[in-house]
């Protein structure tokens, strides 16, 4: 029997609840973890995809983020440590129907399969990546990771960790992705509506979702989701709008030639004013640097956004279109003898 | 310079069962055309045929030096040829690096064809001669046949008229000396005149200058008293049928291609270029009109994960290396074992480890196919004996990878990959349909059911009500659900061996080919040294020896009848060109009286190093 007549049986697009993703599975990460609302997040954004169950397949890699699949009924694969780019890519490409999600944490994604992520990047098939960044190894229990800052007291960096970090919508943004964006596993709000962004994006969506690990590397992130401290910490980016932050929301960033500048929302003007554009990718990558620079207040949402032409459209899969007699010429080659 | 017509020569005219000449020169003079046009011709005139490109590593190697120098090897017969043959009969060589590397491979008073300007004194310092050698002298000396011609004065001769450069005109001295040894060997002038319009005809003037070339070189053979004799060959007496060239990285492809068909599902190839493995890539990559995808990936790792992802997605993955190459898809291809999923792996062997040798080539990976994963990690191993074979058995690897929903190694090396023989070619139609093991229920579907064979069914995304995750964690028994449990464990293990074993049922038994069923010796060989073999055996016969032959093309699972054919004889030699490491296995499987006969140069058996070897003992015993 050939796919395409099995796959005539499927049924109709159907309405679901988040619910209806639910697989039989039990959950098992820690009680506490980060990955519990994301898991969260994306079965409530599933039903708005419009996709078929059958239609949406999950690939991951290895991590505690990487059990993913096995909690959404919908077909996945548990691969190995960072080659789930790879895998999904070769699905995509052949298969360009299916919703591809994949599934990957700091390590995998940044480490063991940073190059594959770099070339999906670049490449761009319509693919959502969702990067559960820790910044720790968790499932092999506390090491230093690709994300963790300098100075971090791991059991693999007790002297404190010495290599720079890696910024991950900056190192995205530089391999040509055309969709990054960055949220928090504590703002259920943003985290469900910018995965949903993410997943209507045509091409390759990455989003990096901060997520705290409670077990080895509880709090990290805590200076953004604090009550009192968030505010000063945090910019939450919307398409148009000034970017503005503090508790009394009294701070801008603004523009200083090509330079970012903090200054009072007063002192804000035609000249220097920075109205966030996702299209704008000059503006995208300078949004990535903040994630480093002294007192710049972390940026959230959609960084960058604009479509170009996907890996898997000009990738152009379309199957056997020969019948045997062209098969057959093929295999003749261009120059034949006969024997008698 | 005097001249004769042949008629008034005593021009001796002597009949060949074989021959075999090979082309030298310098990597841009046109040593691969000229070998292949002859190649064609001789195919066209009925001889049986085996060929052998000899590149250099390098790209471009210093003009003039041992480095650059390319080679093109063929044997033609009147009787069955089996490989491109040890020593050469006739040597033409374009420069005096060209004869400096290639003299070792001239028989005892063979013939070589020196072109003239290739020996002045500045090719002889870029040979590594010191400035007062004679290498022509020598070898004459020697007792070798030399017959010195200035083949670049002919094709400017030949050119003078054509409006082009001296540079350029000199560029037809491959054609000149093509048309001498086809003036040598008989061969039909109107058939080469063909090719070369079939060759050049898109090039403007060259069909024609070559044409003149080739006659030029032809008429300076029959003018000039420079040989005593021609030679015939006559046509062999091969099967009739349309035949074709082929070499065996093309088979491999066009193999896929057909089983990709047959079985309805997609080709697709994940690939990272590597020697000698790409050229499957570019003959692939040729045939995305009619719905082959081949996908060049970042990294080895990554073209097989491609592969598996496609794979996955219910098609023929398929992913082409080499040794290095292979080992870098390891951990990937454990997965794929886990998975029980369809996926063809084809590693063109190479000299290794490590770098090794590139262009070389050695059958030292088979341990690597059979046991390189972490973990009980079975997998089907399968190999070609010829170029031939690669279209059947990478068939064959996907026909069973598709049907047993399990991954399959092709191992194939440098040496079939590269080299060529005439194709008695099948139709579609001859060919099985190869039924693809997808699901075919939706109610309570269990991605790790088996069937009788122990064989799962393939449900793959798109499939409605079959939605299921499966991964590199041990999966428990049916339910494909992640299982710690310490008998599942070893249940899944003892599941997926056996499946592979039960492929036994699927395969052909092992034949005797050539001798006896029983006896005192059998060569048992694999994959690309049958060619070796074969001549090896029919050498032995000639010479009275008793000796069988048998050919393994399954390695995992071995053919049911081994052990039965392995006890029929008091002697089993196993040459490999690795440190035998087929030896090795069958020691550990069997009791059989196992002889080794291992070479590891990077270059194939000479059928003399076999033969020596069963004489020896055939003597012993």
């Amino acid at each position: 029997m050939e796919v395409d007549s099995v796959l005539t049986q499927t049924t109709q697009p159907k309405v679901y609840t988040s619910k209806d993703f639910e697989s039989d599975q039990d959950v098992r990460w820690c009680p506490g973890c980060g990955d519990y609302a994301v898991l969260n997040a994306v079965k409530k954004v599933l039903p708005q995809t419009g996709k078929r169950k059958e239609d949406i397949v999950f690939i991951s890699g290895i991590g505690c983020s990487s059990r993913f699949p096995y909690y959404v009924d919908t077909y996945g694969m548990h691969s190995i440590h960072g080659r789930a780019f790879a895998i999904a890519t070769g699905l995509k490409i052949t298969r360009p129907e299916l919703d591809v999600w994949i599934i990957t944490g700091d390590g995998d994604s940044m480490s063991i399969g940073g190059n594959h992520l770099i070339h999906l990047c670049r490449r761009n098939p319509n693919v959502n990546v969702l990067l559960f960044n820790n910044e720790i190894y968790g499932l092999t229990k506390g090491q230093h990771s690709p994300t963790s800052e300098k100075g971090l007291l791991t059991k693999s960096s007790p002297l404190g960790v010495i290599d720079n970090p890696f910024n991950p919508p900056a190192l995205t943004l530089g391999a040509g992705a055309s969709f990054v964006a960055r949220t928090i596993d504590r703002f259920s709000a943003h985290l469900h509506d910018t995965i949903l962004e993410a997943s209507k994006f045509n091409g390759t969506s990455f989003v990096e979702i901060y997520q705290n690990c409670n077990i080895f590397n509880d709090g990290v992130f805590e200076s953004f989701t604090d009550k009192e401290a968030k505010d000063d910490n945090i910019i939450i980016l919307e398409q148009g709008k000034q970017l503005i932050f503090g508790k009394e929301k009294d701070k801008a960033i603004v523009l200083k030639g090509h330079s970012p500048e903090i200054v009072s929302l007063s002192e804000v003007n035609e000249t220097n004013e920075w109205l966030h554009d996702p299209q704008d990718f000059v503006k995208a990558t300078l949004l990535a640097q903040f994630t480093y620079m002294q007192g710049f207040p972390r940026p959230f949402g959609v960084f960058y956004s604009k479509q170009r032409p996907t890996y898997d459209e000009l990738f152009e899969s379309k199957g056997w279109d020969a019948d045997e007699s062209e098969i057959d010429k093929v295999i003749a080659g261009k120059f034949t003898w006969k024997v008698d | 310079m005097q001249r004769k017509t042949t008629d008034e020569m005593t021009l001796k005219e002597k009949e060949l069962s074989s021959v075999v000449i090979k082309f030298v020169g310098d990597s841009g003079d046109g040593m691969q055309v000229s070998g292949n046009l002859f190649t064609s011709t001789s195919a066209l005139a009925g001889n049986d045929i085996a060929t052998f490109p000899d590149f250099p590593a390098e790209i471009r190697a210093p003009i003039g030096t041992v480095a650059g120098v390319s080679g093109f090897q063929i044997r033609f017969g009147s009787e069955e040829i089996y490989s491109p043959g040890d020593s050469c009969d006739v040597l033409i060589a374009m420069n005096a690096a060209a004869l400096k590397s290639n003299l070792d491979t001239l028989k005892t008073n063979g013939i070589i064809i020196a072109n003239t300007l290739g020996f002045d004194s500045k090719n002889l310092r870029l040979a590594g001669y010191s400035s007062d050698a004679d290498p022509l002298g020598e070898v004459q000396a020697k007792g070798y046949k030399l017959v010195n011609v200035d083949l670049s004065k002919v094709a400017k001769e030949t050119l003078a008229d054509k409006g082009i450069s001296t540079k350029e005109m000199e560029r037809g001295k491959n054609m000149v000396a093509l048309g001498l040894v086809c003036w040598m060997y008989q061969r039909p002038l109107d058939k080469v005149f063909a090719l070369t319009e079939m060759r050049f005809g898109k090039k403007g003037d060259w069909a024609e200058w070559n044409k003149a070339l080739i006659q030029a070189g032809w008429n300076f053979g029959e003018t000039l008293e420079l040989f005593n004799e021609r030679y015939v060959v006559k046509p062999a007496p091969l099967q009739s049928g349309t035949y074709r060239g082929i070499a065996g990285n093309e088979a491999l492809a066009l193999g896929l291609i057909a089983a990709g068909h047959k079985s309805g599902l997609k080709l697709f190839l994940g690939a990272y270029p590597i020697t000698p493995a790409s050229d499957v890539l570019h003959e692939l990559a040729k045939y995305k009109k009619l719905g082959v995808d081949s996908f060049m990936a970042e990294d080895e790792i990554a073209a097989i994960c491609a592969a598996i992802g496609a794979s996955y997605g219910g098609n023929l993955g398929v992913t082409v290396s080499s040794g290095p190459g292979i080992a870098l898809k390891t951990e990937a291809m454990g997965l794929a074992i886990s998975l029980e999923i369809p996926l063809v792996i084809c590693n063109v062997q190479r000299g290794g480890p490590s770098t090794g040798l590139p262009t070389k080539t050695e059958q030292a990976d088979l341990f690597q196919a059979m046991f390189g994963r972490n973990g009980e990690a079975p997998m089907i191993v399968i190999a070609p004996g010829s170029p031939r074979e690669c279209f059947e058995m990478a068939f064959e690897a996907a026909k069973l990878s598709l049907e047993h929903v399990t991954p399959v190694m092709l191992l194939s090396d440098g040496y079939i990959a590269n080299g060529a023989e005439p194709w008695k070619f099948p139709r579609m139609e001859e060919l099985p349909k190869i039924n693809p093991n997808l699901a075919k229920s939706v109610s309570g579907y269990k991605p790790y059911e088996r069937d009788e064979n122990f064989v799962r069914q393939w449900a793959v995304p798109g499939m409605s009500g079959m939605q299921h995750r499966i991964g590199g964690l041990e999966k428990e028994n049916i339910t494909g659900n992640v299982s710690y449990d310490p008998d599942n464990h070893q249940l899944m293990v003892d599941l997926r061996r056996k499946k592979v074993e039960k492929i036994v049922d699927f395969i052909p038994e092992l034949k005797i080919v050539n001798g006896d069923e029983k006896g005192k010796l059998l060569v048992l060989g694999w994959g690309s040294t049958l060619g070796a073999i074969t001549t090896a055996i029919t050498d032995a016969h000639k010479a009275g020896i008793q000796v069988s032959q048998a050919h393994l093309r399954y390695l995992n699972p071995f053919p049911r009848n081994l052990e039965m054919v392995l006890n029929s004889f008091e002697n089993i030699l196993v040459p490999e060109l690795n440190s035998g490491q087929l030896a090795f296995i069958l020691k550990s499987n069997f009791n059989a009286n196992i002889i080794q006969l291992n070479k590891v140069k990077g270059k194939p058996f000479l059928a003399r190093e076999i033969l020596e070897k069963i004489t020896e003992i055939n003597h012993g015993s």
